[in-house]
């Protein structure tokens, strides 16, 4: 009865359209615009995963919301196209470069890596002179140059080595007419300028001698190439020594004594970079102790911020308390200010010579807040305090607002004291209401980046200046540093993927656990 | 009702395509059809450029590229990065073929970004030899140019001459001087907590004869630590020394030691020319800074300039445009005004000379050093400066030892 009226409502009886079909129709046309639109863009870039990931979810999208079957889908589609591209893609990825090489020395494809090799690796012929050029056609449309060399014009392709043209016509040092070829203009040449740029005019019969180049199609040049390519098989030369370079699995080219080109690509290497993560012994200790910290980090965290956001919240639910309004939006002001703002300003009240809280508060004493191992400790978790209560006030204010007058009532009659009754009554209500958000505040914690970059940079560094950690680096800083992300250190964007997915596991392993043991507090209500 | 989805679905693309038919019109034109009328072949042939650039060189940029943009008619995109964005960014970006075609940066970089294969060199031909040798120098590796310089950048000292009159000679000159003159501090040099700054600190350094790396006879650097043995030693227990006497401190940060100087809290500090514009009206003159070591105090030369990516496809255009247009008197003049930096080119620096601050920080320049690009520089500094710190704060008890040790570290790191 009810799904026969509700699907009439959204049909129009089947028969009819009406006018939220109407408007339906319209905002489809409009999404599919946003998605043709994507796909002609991929399309002209030759990105083809991102046309075909538009495409399907534009078929889906279409599909979706014109069928009648998957009314729940109509609801859940939008946020899932956003899950999917924002978190799912993203960790996808992550996961992908953590099998990868990819960082300094293996930033691209072994195809650019080749041309890099080969364009740094053409030298310039010493002593040579530089040629005024200009860029010509042959009639059988052939590239060539015509340049000036001791006053006099030379022609040449490819394949023909240069020789002297007679009957150019020179004008202010440049060739500007050849008999028998076409001078190209400066537009014909900017079109051809891919051709013009990897254009080699040999200088005599003598590949030795070198060939002319040119960047500017303005100047030449006289170039010998250091390293050749052979194609067919896939190896380097060294044109001076005759060393071969032949590709490893590394994606590096190696010669057979093991000496490495420069330019490497990216190649996958398995589950090297979790090996390097966990076997490297240069990181076996700080990890351990950085691990131990990270968990106390979020534990004390949560702990601290929710015991004085609760205290609060309820101090300023009494009904007694004057002006609690005003009191209220005082209290929410940290949370108004954006965190990395904050922890630099604290970085800067802290600073053990001319900090406020130092120069001001304690009348000129020198404490070592930022950069004693313990102190550092106790200034983020402080700073984390002072940026983290308003929020715990808030969900408390609201959990405690929504507590049934009755039970309180109850208690009372019952003889139970003010403690009794926030133990048993207060607190487990109150935890039903704010365990999930707790367990995300966990989460959030263990990966808060922004204030132990801001605040202290992961200092004090240990005493063993060997790694670049500190004493208040959490995992995902240490992440940030190890991998080099911050430029100490080689760039190694697959080790540092690799151990974001640890990170990951055990977020994720932590908060599961957590919420498993939430749902014994529902079964207390 | 399967088909009945089909024609909704594609009621809704029509829908979607005529709304957005005018636009593919205009855009269809230069892009894909095979140009037939000469309006849209000038379109086509002309081409454009993408240059990232930062906010304090977009206007002198602005000016060069509307020249290049009259001439040839090629469009030039600029685009605004933060400074310290572009190079990871440039990394990232160049393989995935949308990179710029050009960038601005620093000459350190160049080892990691030729590693990485994505800058292409640049022949200057001729023209390298209007610019001061230690700029083309920096961008040079292994006989190659990859880039066009246009400012280099040292620190050098700078007084406050109503609170010292005289230049000092050697460092203890400076102290007393800066003791005799009463202010809160003798001298300032800045430090970032306990992570050091060795390039403001280099200087001192290299009086005492302990260079960061083996330098070639070209000016070039060999990856071997040359900071170590008993030069380093001698500088790491002078490190300890002043620290422990007060001159040196790790917590005056830059913003503190720009601060204290502008207020008159001190007769001298270390710095380079990007600290001018705060110190408003004070009269000042800038000096070598004075050695505490035998040996002269030779900073860091920090060279910028522009690179050419490997992946780009206009590098005719690119080419054409640095080594044409942006290496005129009149761009580097620009880019000094903009930036305030020494200009490269030997005939703008000239020019610009006729400031003597500008004039004093580059006879201090020419003293200076290149700051190493090889790759492994950038295992160096998180060391480097860590183990500065330490000493300096007495963490440390024994200078010399400290630093042997980072010096194995170092070694270790760079395998």
């Amino acid at each position: 009865m009810s799904r026969a009226r509700y699907q009439g409502a959204v049909t129009g009886s089947g028969t009819r359209p009406g006018a939220g079909f109407a408007v339906k129709l319209v905002l489809v046309a409009l999404v599919d615009a946003l998605g043709v639109f994507g796909v002609l863009a991929a399309w002209r870039a030759g990105s083809w995963g991102i046309l075909a990931a538009t495409v399907a979810l534009l078929a889906a999208a279409n599909w979706v919301y014109f069928t009648k079957r998957s009314l729940p889908l109509k609801y859940i589609l939008p946020g899932l196209a956003f899950l999917l591209v924002y978190q799912v893609y993203v960790v996808g990825y992550t996961g992908y470069v953590a099998f990868t090489n990819y960082g300094d020395g293996h930033n691209s494809t072994k195809e650019q890596a080749v041309d890099a090799l080969l364009v740094q690796n053409e030298r310039r012929v010493e002593g040579s002179p530089a040629l005024p050029l200009t860029v010509v056609e042959s009639s059988a449309g052939d590239l060539g140059f015509a340049v000036v060399s001791g006053g006099e014009a030379e022609v040449g392709t490819a394949d023909e080595p240069l020789a002297a043209a007679p009957g150019a016509t020179l004008d202010g040092g440049v060739v500007t007419a050849v008999p028998g070829w076409t001078v190209l203009d400066r537009a014909t040449v900017l079109q051809r300028q891919d051709e013009v740029t990897t254009l080699r005019v040999p200088v005599s019969a003598d590949a030795a001698d070198g060939s002319v180049r040119t960047q500017d199609a303005r100047t030449g040049y006289v170039f010998q190439p250091v390293l050749v390519y052979d194609e067919a098989a896939d190896t380097m030369t060294d044109a001076t020594t005759g060393v071969v370079y032949t590709p490893n699995d590394e994606g590096q080219f190696a010669s057979a004594d093991g000496e490495t080109l420069p330019v490497g690509w990216r190649v996958t290497v398995g589950f090297e970079n979790f090996a390097t993560a966990f076997g490297d012994d240069r990181y076996a200790g700080p990890f351990v102790k950085i691990l131990a910290w990270t968990f106390a980090f979020a534990l004390l965290s949560v702990v601290t911020t929710f015991a004085l956001g609760m205290f609060l919240a309820m101090v300023f639910n009494d009904p007694r308390l004057r002006g609690r309004k005003v009191y209220r939006t005082l209290m929410i002001l940290p949370y108004a200010m954006p965190g990395f703002l904050a922890a630099l300003l604290w970085a800067g009240m802290l600073n053990t010579s001319f900090g406020v809280v130092n120069q001001v508060l304690l009348g000129g004493a020198s404490v070592p807040w930022l950069t004693d191992p313990w102190l550092a400790k106790l200034s983020v978790l402080g700073v984390n305090l002072w940026l983290g209560f308003p929020y715990m006030f808030l969900i408390c204010t609201g959990a405690l607002q929504s507590l049934p007058g009755d039970v309180y009532e109850a208690a009372r009659i019952d003889g139970a004291g003010r403690w009794r009754t926030w133990r048993s009554i207060t607190m487990p209500l109150l935890l039903v209401a704010t365990a999930p958000l707790l367990i995300s505040s966990f989460a959030f914690n263990f990966n808060n980046f922004t204030l132990i970059k801001m605040l202290t940079g992961g200092g004090p560094r240990f005493d063993d200046a060997s790694v670049p950690l500190g004493h208040t680096d959490i995992l995902i800083s240490m992440v940030y540093n190890v991998s080099g992300l911050d430029g100490s250190a080689p760039r190694d964007y697959g080790l540092a993927s690799a151990l974001s997915i640890v990170i990951f596991v055990v977020v994720g392993v932590v908060s599961a656990v957590a919420f498993r043991q939430t749902r014994k507090l529902e079964e207390l209500s | 009702m399967r088909r009945s989805i089909l024609l909704a679905s594609a009621l809704a693309t029509t829908l979607a395509l005529t709304a957005c038919g005018s636009g593919e019109g205009t855009a269809g034109g230069s892009g894909d059809e095979p140009a037939d009328d000469a309006a849209s072949a000038t379109a086509q042939a002309s081409g454009s450029l993408t240059v990232w650039v930062d906010e304090t060189r977009e206007a002198a940029v602005e000016q060069a590229a509307a020249a290049f943009e009259d001439e040839t008619g090629v469009d030039v995109e600029l685009v605004q990065k933060n400074f310290e964005d572009i190079r990871a960014d440039f990394l990232a970006q160049v393989p995935t073929g949308e990179g710029p075609d050009i960038t601005v940066g620093a000459h350190d970089w160049l080892g990691e970004f030729t590693a990485n294969g994505v800058v292409a060199p640049i022949e200057l031909g001729d023209k390298a030899g209007d610019f001061i040798p230690v700029s083309v120098e920096a961008f040079t590796q292994d006989g190659q140019v990859y880039g066009l310089p246009y400012a280099i950048e040292n620190i050098a000292l700078i007084r406050n001459t109503e609170l010292a009159p005289e230049a000092p000679k050697t460092f203890d000159d400076m102290i007393a001087a800066g003791e005799k003159a009463g202010t809160k501090f003798p001298f300032l040099i800045q430090s970032d907590g306990d992570k050091g700054d060795p390039y403001t600190y280099y200087p001192f350094q290299t009086s005492f004869g302990a260079p960061v790396f083996e330098q070639n006879d070209d000016g070039s650097y060999r990856p071997e630590l040359a900071l170590g043995g008993k030069a380093g030693e001698a500088y790491a227990t002078w490190l300890g020394e002043q620290g422990e006497a007060g001159n040196l401190s790790t917590d005056i940060s830059y913003d503190i030691a720009v601060e204290a100087f502008a207020k008159g809290r001190s007769p001298f500090v270390v710095g380079g020319p990007w600290m001018l514009e705060k110190f408003g009206d004070l009269d000042l003159a800038v000096d070598p800074v004075p050695a505490p070591g035998g040996q002269p105090a030779q900073p860091f030369a920090g060279v910028q300039g522009f690179y050419v990516s490997a992946q780009s496809e206009n590098a005719l255009l690119a080419n054409d445009f640095l080594v044409n247009s942006m290496s005129t008197p009149q761009a580097q003049t620009a880019l000094f005004e903009a930036g305030g930096r020494p200009p490269a080119l030997v005939e703008a620096a000239d020019a610009a000379s006729e400031d003597p601050l500008v004039a004093g920080f580059r006879e201090v320049g020419a003293t200076a050093v290149p700051m190493p690009s090889i790759p492994e520089m950038g295992s160096v500094w998180s060391f480097w400066g860590v183990t500065e710190a330490s000493i300096i704060s007495g963490k440390a008890d024994d200078p010399a030892a400290a630093w042997d040790k980072m010096v194995s570290d170092i070694e270790g790191s760079i395998g």
